[in-house]
């Protein structure tokens, strides 16, 4: 029979699985921004390149800041889990 | 604020190719949190990419070009030319006999070349059948997204001078 996963890895997991969505819908808008933001170009609409430029950033930054997490909770998780694994040295 | 401080020191190798099978599932989540995050970073370059091109066309002033004489172009007919780069075509047409109008001659749907319809006195693209008035450059029928770019004409003397470009609204 399989071992279950402790709470700290499954709890891990989740935050993990939540930052990604998170990351993946960020994504989305940041896709449609650009596409927006091209179309309004080409059609001669300058004043929205500015805007959609400090929104994107946002955007990333929040990216950045959500995938630091990511490492955060999996490196913690992994060490709280390295303690109840057997020595195989 | 120790949130986002990094809590284990490993070397790579070992932290990416760990001997127990249970961490693949961190692994792989995190490199596609690191994928992910990485197009986004490519989206905000194309964001940036795009400000740079409007600040840089809007500094920019077109220079004056010479196109042709007037009497060159008959009554209904067209004369084709490049403005403002050798990559641009343009097209000149003279509906009436005072009437000179001058448009990008690149489809604003997917680039493909338009031609003047003198029978119905309008720019037809062949591709997909988007229609142009000749009077505004507006999209009359068809895909194309918005109206064709007008180039600002000056006549001076017999000669006609083209002199920047309009860029129309999306429609």
């Amino acid at each position: 029979m399989a071992a279950q996963p402790s709470p700290t890895r499954k709890h891990g997991l989740t935050a993990i699985d939540g930052a990604l969505a998170l990351i993946a819908l960020l994504l989305i808008v940041q896709m449609w921004l650009l596409t927006a933001t091209l179309e309004s170009y080409l059609a001669g609409a300058h004043e929205a390149a500015l805007p959609a430029a400090i929104i994107s950033a946002i955007l990333f930054i929040i990216c950045g800041a959500l995938y630091l997490f990511v490492v955060r909770v999996d490196s913690e998780a992994r060490t709280e889990s390295d303690k109840t694994k057997p020595n195989l040295v | 604020m120790n949130l986002f401080k990094q809590v284990r020191k490993e070397p790579l190798w070992q932290d990416e190719f760990s001997i127990h099978a249970s961490d693949e599932r961190y692994v792989s989540r995190r490199q596609f949190t690191k994928f992910l995050v990485l197009t986004s970073f490519g989206m905000f370059v194309g964001n940036v990419w795009i400000l740079m091109r409007s600040l840089l066309s809007r500094t920019s002033v077109l220079p004056e070009q010479k196109i042709c004489s007037s009497s060159q172009v008959p009554v209904g007919g067209v004369w084709l030319f490049r403005y403002p780069t050798e990559k641009d075509p343009c097209i000149l047409i003279r509906p009436d006999d005072q009437t000179y109008v001058a448009y990008s001659q690149k489809c604003t749907h997917l680039s493909c070349a338009v031609y003047y319809a003198r029978e119905k006195n309008r720019l037809e693209c062949p591709c997909h059948e988007g229609y142009f008035s000749v009077r505004n450059g507006d999209v009359l029928q068809g895909p194309p997204p918005r109206p064709l770019p007008r180039v600002m004409l000056e006549r001076r003397g017999d000669n006609l001078f083209a002199v920047g470009m309009a860029v129309g609204k999306e429609t």
